[in-house]
């Protein structure tokens, strides 16, 4: 995208740094599409932009971080989980946002993936899926599915891949959707309804990446991977989540799959410290320490 | 700023140096901390886990120390002061987070209680073996703050002093223990919150529309913003300019790797801190710190009654390395003696000092239990002869 492009009085430009465009994404690439979803469930959502924070770990996607005009951290590979839970649990009327890819989450980072979802912290992990690890190359990544070739497995892979939702659901998620980003309407929603939900919210969006994956795997380019995702893709809302695995070129199941309720790590610490401690407990909302402009009043 | 009443534990307690140093967090303010339980640490995260929610806080056991140490730093962000426990194996996972913390300036506090290694080692026994990675173990140029203390005391002084300078200078702070300091016991004295000074966190009072994340103040560090009160700011662990966007030029490199260096190095006589005894006139100093210079007062003691001329530096602040002490005290005597519980770590500092201005003699002791009085003794008679 280049600077002319963005039109004033183009709705999704306040949520954007602009200053920092162009961005560093290839043309035909998904994530951009993915952002233009998340701008537009924020404006549909009516939320203040002010009391939500997004935290990126490192990848293409990890980028998004810096494009998005919120209070916005790029952290390290894998960690953007563990990151937003220390900024959630010390603002926890924030609403934080995880914004990160495929390996980043699940490779490096899957241990903190599935214990952030066991203690069911009230974030919302969007995981941009394009099957690959695309900044350092196109490497093999945890969700590569079998026989496509990567600048690792240059005779095609052959290690078994997630299966996101499955996994996410099973470490305990309250709420796990999927969709490619032919779906952009349905992204915009979805983000809207996991913006709205409490707990911990997983969102896979499939995603191309024309660069790495489609061309070395003969796939064509951003526009034939649309096609396919048309044709491909079988909306099947609440299926079982074991049951939606990716593979090169077959089906993609999409649609919410996991939507139930059960009590987050901030209820149940509050919980379990009001009945051991009673009086003593001393809950708080923000954990804010004192600013400096209080010092001339105390000494 | 003075303490919040609320975390001032004030009266005299009888506690070990791990208690002392939770102690000394609460006073200073911190009501955040994300540890891994890990031998001989643990003890300062389970007195913060039953302390912290009878004063306004949070405490979160996370799945490993790469979440531990990165989860603070997001509270740190969300407006905590936060701080997080460990010992060698979980200090060595902590330092792509202890890279971060210097490069996104988020002020916080490691507290790093050493055992014996390299690897699992020594769990529950005694050394000085992480002291060079707390000052290399990050990749890439920087400055950090590292403390050292002796007793409980000081633990709990000196756990304020290191969120002070973490707030100071916008730096990761380590306070750097070792075992036998953070299980030995012993009188610690804790004031009243009006006599404990508390670095406040220094948050900008300017309008979003011209403020930059990382434009330095005259001290050279910063300020902070509030999150959620339009500053959108941005923060990464790329190198970056003052808006905290990416830059990758050479330029912005260097500036930010010198700002980032300068502002600990232009302060170094405020951050230097340590202890001198009978360095006027002395032939030879032993030079220690931790539990290596307890020891050693005893072998000065002996040295005494023999009519030697010793005297004692304590280095209390580790990283800056006090170098023009050092330095001083080399060019006026015949040699300098260091005791570490290390195969010779400090000791390369203290001669890089030294310049070659006298002998420096290292007493090693691989650890697992302290030093002989007796070898630092021999150490001192042999460098007179
Ligand atoms: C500790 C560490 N290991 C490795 C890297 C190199 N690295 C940068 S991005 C990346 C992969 C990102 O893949 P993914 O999360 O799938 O994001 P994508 O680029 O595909 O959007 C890796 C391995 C790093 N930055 N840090
Ligand atoms: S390499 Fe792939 S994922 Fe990265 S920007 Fe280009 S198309 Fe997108």
């Amino acid at each position: 995208m280049s600077t002319d492009l963005i039109h004033p009085g183009n709705p999704v430009e306040p949520f954007l740094r602009t200053d920092r465009m162009p961005h560093i994404w290839c043309p035909g690439c998904g994530i951009g599409t993915t952002v233009n979803c998340f701008s537009r469930a924020l404006i549909e959502s009516c939320m203040n932009v002010n009391d939500m924070a997004i935290v990126s770990g490192i990848g293409c996607t990890g980028r998004v971080a810096g494009y998005v005009n919120l209070d916005s951290f790029h952290t390290t590979h894998g960690r953007a989980i563990p990151f937003a839970t220390g900024l959630k649990l010390a603002n926890p009327k924030r609403q934080v946002v995880v914004y990160s890819g495929d390996g980043d989450l699940f490779a490096i980072g899957g241990n903190h993936l599935i214990h952030a979802a066991r203690r069911n912290i009230d974030l919302k992990v969007i995981c941009v899926n394009n099957l690959i690890y695309a900044m350092t190359g196109g490497q093999t990544g945890p969700a590569t599915p079998g026989d496509v070739i990567t600048s690792t497995a240059p005779y095609g892979t052959f290690d078994p891949a997630f299966n996101l939702p499955y996994l996410t659901e099973a470490a305990g998620a309250v709420y796990v959707a999927r969709w490619t980003t032919f779906h952009v309407r349905q992204i915009t929603k979805t983000m809207q309804e996991m913006f709205s939900k409490k707990g911990f919210c997983f969102l896979e969006i499939v995603s191309p990446c024309p660069t790495l994956y489609q061309r070395r795997n003969k796939m064509g380019d951003g526009l034939d991977t649309m096609k396919y995702y048309k044709a491909m893709s079988k909306v099947k809302h609440g299926a079982n989540t074991k049951d939606v695995p990716l593979s090169r070129q077959g089906e993609i199941i999409v649609g919410k799959f996991v939507d139930i309720e059960r009590p987050n790590y901030m209820e149940l610490m509050r919980n379990k410290l009001h009945d051991s401690l009673g009086e003593q407990y001393v809950e708080t909302d923000e954990l804010t320490c004192e600013e400096a402009t209080s010092c001339s009043d105390c000494s | 700023m003075q303490a919040d009443p609320a975390g001032v534990l004030t009266g005299s307690h009888f506690l070990d140096g791990d208690h002392a140093c939770c102690e000394g967090a609460l006073a200073a303010g911190a009501r955040f901390s994300s540890g891994y339980p890990i031998t001989p640490s643990t003890e300062v995260v389970e007195r913060f886990a039953a302390r912290v929610p009878t004063v306004g806080g949070t405490f979160i056991q996370m799945e490993d120390e790469l979440a531990a140490s990165i989860t603070l730093q997001g509270a740190v962000w969300g407006g905590a002061k936060a701080f997080t426990v460990t010992s060698g194996p979980g200090f060595s996972l902590m330092m792509e987070h202890l890279g971060y913390a210097v490069m996104t300036e988020t002020p916080c506090v490691f507290v790093n209680v050493q055992r014996g290694g390299p690897s699992t080692g020594l769990p529950t026994l005694p050394a000085q073996g992480d002291m060079m990675q707390a000052r290399w173990g990050s990749h890439g140029d920087y400055e950090i703050i590292a403390l050292c203390p002796n007793s409980p005391q000081e633990c709990f002084d000196l756990t304020i002093k290191a969120f002070n300078y973490a707030e100071k200078y916008r730096v990761p702070a380590l306070v750097m223990l070792d075992e036998v300091v953070g299980h030995m016991t012993e009188k610690v004295v804790i004031p009243t919150a009006d006599q404990i000074e508390v670095e406040p966190r220094h948050f900008t009072t300017k309008d979003p529309n011209n403020f930059h994340l990382y434009a330095p103040d005259e001290n050279g560090a910063p300020e902070m913003a509030h999150l959620g009160q339009g500053y959108s700011v941005h923060v990464t662990g790329l190198t970056h300019d003052e808006r905290g966007y990416p830059n990758m030029t050479p330029q912005t490199q260097d500036s930010l790797m010198k700002r980032l260096k300068n502002k600990i190095l232009d302060h170094v006589d405020d951050i230097v801190l340590y202890e001198e005894q009978d360095v006027e006139g002395a032939e030879v100093v032993v030079v220690s710190y931790g539990i290596t210079s307890r020891v050693a007062q005893r072998a000065i003691d002996m040295a005494k009654d023999r009519g030697l001329k010793v005297g004692k530096f304590r280095i209390i602040t580790a990283w800056p390395f006090p170098e023009k002490q050092i330095r001083e005290i080399a060019s006026k005597v015949k040699g300098i003696v260091v005791p570490e519980l290390n195969l010779g770590q400090m000791v390369r500092e203290v001669e890089r000092a030294a310049n070659g201005q006298c002998r420096t003699k290292l007493v090693p002791h691989a650890g697992g239990t302290v030093h002989r009085p007796e070898d630092i003794l021999n150490a001192i008679v042999e460098v007179l002869r």
